[in-house]
């Protein structure tokens, strides 16, 4: 790798490091010192700052390494995560304007909040918050997964057995992060990802047409993608017959569709109960940011799409490498001079940071205010908060780090798999809860359990293809009494609907004690001005009544 | 007003339900630019679903500023 690769990307890390802690100061509030500023930014953010704020949240540095991989690997499902960011949209609009209104007429700053002010039950509030600290800790630590990918790529690592010694850069990169965290909040993330997709954007842009150029236009890489997959699939026959390796190819056929659709579906709704874009959108200053960016967002899908087919791009231009995530980085070294290699390289990594630092204040929060308020100090000060919140900002992100250093990536991986099946199973209690309070407290708690069950165990009986007895090996199964194979995620929420209808007729029927409810109709659809909606909060207020 | 949130959901569910219907696009020719029907197809529902996104929201505005939010 080339001292001038290396020098540019470094400038580039260094400027957005100033940034981060500049953020402190940028749309300065009167203090810090509570999670209305630290955590959300002062609520202010309009239409602009959101989308790239929603943007960096979303499409994540794992996201382009990972979407490639698929494509470059010959996955017929690789390419869905094109129509679940089409899905994802509408959805966006649909549902979350109604839990920004009643978060922001009561001060609820997780979605646990919320599950606790609607159903009056700190259990199923505690639910929903382990639930998003579990599904957002292995998220982070495909951050890092990311960066360590394009670090190995650019050859900065140290050589020693020592893990940590080995990987001192990224330790750097990520103790930098965490202190800028630390002290601006979701200001620091907000302000980089101007940076973050500034540089995305130019490198896609550039990739997509440059590349192709050079390597005889879309057509022939196409073909060469679909080449190589034929081929592949003829050395393989005999395993693929055996059932011991997936056929390889571009497109789904008649076998993958509801694979594909569930995946798309199973991921878009799972995508917004993800405590960091709950975050990301309670960020926002009035209603209407939120769904003028349901219709801007999708500029990114673009984006998402033409970045996945340089999976193929990097088969036409001969990589080989072991591990598919380094296509695109290699693809990346071999094509491009060495100045932009370093610009490409420094947009995956400052890509990598942006939603690392929302996803660890996302999880700080649920702690601060579902565990340590709900359970530890019931009298906690804004400024408790505040400080519970900084903290374990840091525990987390240290946490992924360990986790991502000491342990195989394939742990990460798996358990990112996990997160996203474990986080659609709060959809009842959120979304649901945004309409109606029919369904009962205990019942929601009740298909939770039923539908975490059961989905890690689908996804513990999905052996590795060509290594049988092992666990964990992808996100599809055959649904039950079918030979349809669909998203596991799905059928868990199939279950944990059908639980929580019946124990709710059973549990209405006995009379069981379903809790005050401490909303009202129209706090769902209250926008700022309203009474109780004040442009900046009174931060010193305490936020939950 | 109903007829306006009947309409904006109208608008709003093909941008849902269309990316899902795989059998539809799951080809490969007609190919455009070199591109087989599957990828542009779904490349070129992105800026659909936008369209029918900004107008719901145009409506979705109007009827705020009638009070008739959802």
């Amino acid at each position: 790798m080339s001292g001038v690769a290396v020098g540019v990307f470094v400038f580039l890390f260094l400027l957005v490091t100033v940034l981060g802690f500049a953020a402190a100061r940028w749309r300065r509030a009167a203090d810090l010192d509570n999670l209305d500023e630290w955590g959300l930014g002062g609520r202010g953010f309009g239409t602009f700052i959101a989308w790239f704020l929603i943007g960096g949240d979303i499409y994540t540095a794992y996201t382009f390494i990972a979407v490639p991989a698929t494509l470059y690997a010959g996955s017929v499902t690789g390419f869905f995560a094109v129509p679940y960011t089409i899905v994802v949209y509408p959805l966006i609009f649909l549902f979350l304007p109604r839990l920004w209104s009643v978060s922001h007429r009561h001060g609820y700053v997780t979605p646990a909040d919320f599950v606790e002010g609607r159903y009056d039950s700190r259990p199923l509030a505690l639910a929903v918050a382990v639930t998003g600290i579990l599904a957002t800790m292995p998220y982070i630590a495909l951050q890092l997964v990311g960066m360590q990918v394009v670090l190995e790529v650019m050859g900065i690592s140290v050589d020693s057995d020592s893990w940590i010694v080995q990987d001192l850069p990224l330790f750097l990169a990520f103790a930098v992060l965490a202190a800028y965290t630390y002290s601006s909040g979701l200001r620091a993330p907000a302000l980089i990802a101007f940076v973050k997709d500034t540089l995305i954007y130019v490198v896609i842009i550039v990739a997509v047409i440059y590349l192709p150029s050079q390597l005889g236009g879309w057509e022939h890489i196409f073909s060469v993608a679909g080449d190589s997959f034929d081929a592949a699939n003829e050395t393989n026959a005999d395993a693929i017959a055996a059932g011991q390796a997936a056929p390889k190819g571009a497109i789904p056929g008649d076998a993958a569709h509801w694979a594909y659709a569930s995946l798309a579906l199973g991921s878009a709704l799972a995508l917004f109960m993800y405590p960091h874009s709950i975050t990301g959108v309670l960020s926002t200053r009035e209603r209407s940011v939120i769904r003028r960016n349901a219709a801007l967002l999708p500029a990114y899908s673009f984006l998402l799409g033409l970045l996945a087919l340089l999976g193929f791009v990097a088969i036409a231009a001969g990589i080989k490498v072991e591990n598919p995530q380094q296509s695109v980085p290699q693809l990346f070294e071999q094509e491009f001079p060495a100045w932009f290699a370093g610009v490409a390289f420094a947009a995956i990594v400052i890509g990598a940071l942006v939603p690392a630092a929302i996803m660890s204040i996302a999880a700080a929060n649920l702690w601060t205010r579902n565990i340590y308020k709900a359970f530890i100090n019931r009298d906690a000060t804004p400024k408790q908060e505040a400080t519970q919140s900084k903290l374990t900002s840091l525990l987390v992100k240290f946490g992924a780090l360990v986790f991502v250093l000491a342990l195989p990536t394939q742990f990460a991986i798996n358990l990112q798999l996990l997160g996203g099946v474990w986080i659609l199973q709060t959809l009842p209690a959120i979304v649901v809860g945004l309409y109606t309070r029919w369904l009962h407290r205990w019942a929601l708690l009740a298909g939770w359990a039923v539908g975490m069950a059961y989905g890690t165990w689908l996804a513990y009986g999905v052996a590795v293809p060509g290594d049988p007895g092992s666990h964990f090996g992808g996100p599809l199964v055959t649904f039950p009494g079918t030979d349809t194979t669909v998203y596991i995620a799905l059928i868990a929420i199939l279950a944990n609907a059908v639980v929580t209808v019946a124990l709710t007729v059973a549990f209405r029927a006995a009379g069981v004690d379903a809790g005050t409810d401490r909303t009202h109709a129209d706090d769902y659809t209250a926008d700022v001005g309203d009474p109780g909606v004040e442009e900046e909060l009174d931060v010193h207020r305490p936020a939950h009544g | 007003m109903r007829a306006r949130w009947i309409l904006i959901h109208l608008l709003l569910l093909p941008a849902v339900v269309v990316p899902l219907l795989v059998p539809l696009y799951d080809r490969v020719d007609p190919t455009l630019f070199g591109f087989p029907f599957y990828f542009w197809f779904q490349f070129a529902l992105i800026p659909a679903a936008a369209v029918l996104t900004v107008t719901a929201y145009v409506l979705a505005t109007r009827g705020d500023r009638r009070g008739d939010r959802r």
